[in-house]
């Protein structure tokens, strides 16, 4: 400890000035201008249950991206085998969602094993079985590859979201990764929070399929599924009634492009209704296949599917070779937006589903900024007071020491960005209860130490020397138990760890420090010969 | 001014058997309590599910939220008085479609109070998933708060204070779980945030008595444990009640002015506090001395 007095109380001052410069923004809004130019201008960050807004917490749904993968690369995988004309039966388990693969003999069985080698380094047989010279396996994709997909999937989707809410316009969003496959997305003062939600939530995954018109859709509805056919369906708004219906469609299964062929998309209002569609324009790649679809589908319908609902499924009435499309529907101008933007933005990998979610609206943030604001003033001036009272002088100097705790708290709060919360600012109401206990520690001990017929120096000398251990293990344990507080806590509760644990380190500099610069200098300087305790 | 005068004797370490027993009564009644109310009242941090707080123009009407509510298919769920003006819709139901919960129920209350007679103030959606993990952590969080503490009074000090002091810092968590239960409050995050909060200040005022009788004993090496306890316990008295004094006042003013939100939050501290001050001089100094009985300490001192 630095023994000359002036040396500690200029410390003490720069600590001092330093938590003002740092608390100025929050405290007044107009900034003078070199003030924004040379010194820090942000304010107390406040949590999401103060200014209001969002918190989801997502996950990503790993396995289904795994999932698809191992459905494209089959798919591939099937085409090889019949330009090699390699003979196999298929068996689709819709239940299991694997596929297995039946060979009538030896010689096809090992073309495919060859094949499954030299090109299909993924894929990897999960169970293999022979029966009456028969042999079928079912594939799937091996360990270290799934890893990566799924690790891939979670950075695409962070990646994805992020896009996403960008291009919906939200002042300081926060989009985290948390865990192996989970995403946090912090939203402030977000209003349609439904709105927000769908537009996170959705995968996006924009589809083209022909429909298939060569056979019978009832006869579909009624189980007899064509080989390589899908049924989906198409969702109509009725304009005038306003009321949705859903009707069924055929699709061929083959999905022709997806939504990464996209450049960009963009919202368009339409001519005669006034009705806004998504206009959508492809890059090169998905210009030159949209060419070749169009081309050898004329007069045929190309369905537009998303996230597995058709949205229109116009007749190609010729070749388009410029590389744009329409997606229409009944769409509010909103919904059309929205489309755009999940569009641009792209598809997620995997789908996502909402695990948690705390949204506060702007009106009860406020009020909790209130209530939070007036229960502290009350209770710091109610601890002055009694500080004051029991200890007289130096329940004054006490009192200088928690004003300066609360300033250098905040301060150091604003400094490193913390957040502050509504469980946070209990704990500073908290901490002003508790940071007194150092001062009551010394000056129950100096009290003590006169009793036994000390000088006021030497008690003082004593009072702190002997209360200073005591300080240092009792804080120090809780700031134990405050390290797992903050460990543990999301979101406000950590906000509760983090004052309470500034608080309390911070009153042990105030509370041990400053107080006994007050001291030594009454004591030192102007040699008084009795304490006023 | 003082409020306790400098020389008392109160011999608290006499007071120990019936402060056990008092101490044990309540928890049992804790564990009754629990029982009847099978199990913990999990929030929905916990439960998973999800909750809705909205504020009416008036005074909310209970019975037409929750006729306005059935249609939609949430009959299960919970209405509780939030404040003068708002309510708090609960249902076990975490919707797990984008879209589908909270604007079923925003439509539900259109339907009956009119576009402007209401407003969503919060809502919060747990997951079951969620819920699970959450739990282990706030578990896990209170148990290592234990062993951390543990640990550090452990070197500091010796195992047996350690001991005592764990003793203490289970006790204050019993107890303000039992109070917790009796009254029907809701275990969410925040109460664990305030077990945390208790079990840090607890300690504190705990060690503040350690580290007297630890002085004490070396200074009196020929007293017995017993009465350095006593001795300990009534010099840091003054202290003890003016600290607990300033954080209860605190915790008052928190409890009336904080608002609901924290309303609960400040319920648990304020038990807990009390709990803490009364095991600090009651259970965890008399603790030390059981553990000097079964096992003496290395230090040579008359018994």
């Amino acid at each position: 400890m630095f023994k000359s007095i002036r040396l500690r109380a200029a410390v003490t001052i720069v600590l001092c000035l330093a938590a003002l410069v740092y608390l100025a923004p929050t405290l007044t809004l107009d900034l003078p201008d070199f003030w924004k130019q040379y010194l820090p201008t942000d304010k107390i960050h406040l949590g999401l249950d103060l200014q209001g807004g969002m918190h989801l917490v997502l996950e990503v749904e790993t396995a289904k991206a795994v999932e698809s993968t191992l459905e494209r690369t089959v798919g591939d995988l099937k085409e090889n085998l019949m330009d090699k004309r390699i003979r196999f039966k298929l068996r689709e388990r819709t239940k299991e969602r694997d596929t297995s693969f039946e060979f009538p003999d030896v010689a096809a069985r090992d073309a495919f094993d060859k094949l499954l080698k030299s090109d299909y380094p993924d894929l990897e047989i999960a169970t293999s079985a022979t029966a009456e010279g028969k042999g079928s396996v079912t594939l799937k994709i091996n360990d270290k590859r799934a890893v990566e997909i799924k690790k891939l999937a979670v950075e695409q989707s962070l990646e994805t979201i992020r896009n996403r809410v960008d291009q919906f316009g939200i002042t300081e969003p926060e989009i985290i990764p948390q865990g192996i496959d989970r995403i946090i997305v912090q939203l402030p003062g977000i209003k349609d929070t439904a709105r927000a939600k769908s537009l996170i939530g959705r995968t996006a995954l924009l589809e083209f399929k022909l429909v298939d018109e060569e056979h019978s859709l009832d006869e579909a509805l009624k189980g007899n599924i064509p080989e390589g056919s899908v049924v989906a369906y198409e969702s109509r708004t009725d304009r005038t009634s306003g009321r949705r219906s859903q009707n069924p469609i055929l699709l061929k299964g083959k999905s022709l492009m997806a939504g990464d062929a996209l450049e960009t998309a963009k919202v368009q209002i339409g001519d005669r209704f006034g009705q806004p569609h998504v206009s959508i324009k492809f890059n090169a790649q998905g210009a030159k296949d949209f060419d070749r679809i169009t081309v050898e589908n004329v007069k045929k319908r190309l369905a537009i599917i998303l996230d597995g609902m058709v949205h229109s499924a116009p007749v190609i009435q010729e070749r388009i070779s410029g590389g744009q499309a329409q997606i229409t529907g009944s769409f509010t101008m909103e919904e059309a937006t929205d489309l755009a933007i999940v569009l641009r933005a792209g598809a997620l990998p995997a789908p996502v589903i909402i695990l948690e979610e705390r949204t506060v609206g702007p009106s009860l943030g406020q009020d909790s900024i209130d209530k939070g604001t007036w229960a502290s003033i009350i209770a710091g001036i109610l601890i002055l007071v009694f500080m004051v009272v029991y200890y007289r002088l130096t329940g004054l100097i006490a009192d200088v020491a928690l004003a300066m705790n609360m300033l250098l708290l905040l301060g150091i709060m604003a400094a490193f960005k913390a957040t502050l919360t509504l469980p946070g600012i209990a704990g500073i109401v908290l901490t002003m209860g508790m940071a007194v206990d150092a001062n009551v520690l010394i000056n129950e001990r100096i009290r003590e130490e006169l009793r036994l017929g000390k000088t006021p120096r030497a008690a003082i000398e004593a009072g702190y020397t002997k209360a200073f251990l005591t300080i240092f293990d009792s804080n120090v344990t809780t700031l134990v138990a405050a390290l797992f507080l903050f460990g543990f806590g999301t979101g406000p509760v950590k906000g509760f760890a983090v004052t309470l644990t500034i608080g309390i380190a911070v009153s042990m500099f105030t509370a041990i420090v400053v107080t006994r610069i007050i001291f030594d200098h009454f004591v030192w300087n102007r040699k008084i010969q009795k304490i006023s305790i | 001014m003082e409020i306790i005068k400098t020389d008392t004797h109160f011999n608290f370490v006499r007071l120990m058997k019936p402060a056990v027993i008092l101490s044990l009564a309540v928890i049992v009644i804790g564990i009754a309590s629990l029982i009847w109310h099978g199990g913990p009242n999990y929030g929905i941090d916990f439960a998973g599910g999800s909750l809705i707080q909205v504020k009416f123009q008036g005074e909310p009407d209970a019975d037409k939220i929750r006729g306005a509510l059935k249609p939609m298919g949430f009959e299960g769920s919970i209405i509780q008085k939030f404040g003068p003006q708002e309510v708090i819709i609960r249902t076990a139901e975490s919707g797990a479609d984008p879209k589908g919960l909270t604007s079923r129920i925003d439509e539900a209350l259109t339907v009956a109070f009119g576009k402007g007679g209401y407003e969503v103030r919060r809502i919060e959606m747990v997951g079951p998933k969620v819920g699970k993990d959450l739990t282990k952590k706030a578990l896990l969080a209170i148990v290592f708060s234990w062993i951390g503490i543990l640990i550090y009074v452990g070197v500091r000090f010796e195992f047996r204070y350690a001991l005592g002091g764990i003793v203490a810092l289970v006790h204050d968590v019993l107890i303000t779980i039992t109070f917790l239960s009796v009254f029907d409050k809701e275990f969410d995050l925040n109460i664990v945030a305030a077990l945390l909060t208790i079990i840090g200040y607890s300690i504190n005022d705990t060690i503040v008595i350690f580290d007297r009788i630890r002085e004490n004993s070396r200074k009196n090496t020929r007293m017995p444990l017993l009465d350095v306890i006593n001795v300990s316990v009534n010099q840091t008295l003054s202290r003890t009640i003016l600290t607990s004094l300033t954080v209860l006042m605190v915790l008052i003013i928190l409890f009336i002015f904080g608002g609901s939100v924290i309303h609960d939050f400040t319920f648990a501290l304020l038990v807990g506090t009390v709990a803490g001050i009364y095991s600090t001089v009651f259970i965890a100094s008399p603790i030390v001395l059981v553990f000097e009985k079964i096992k003496p300490s290395g230090l040579k001192r008359k018994k």
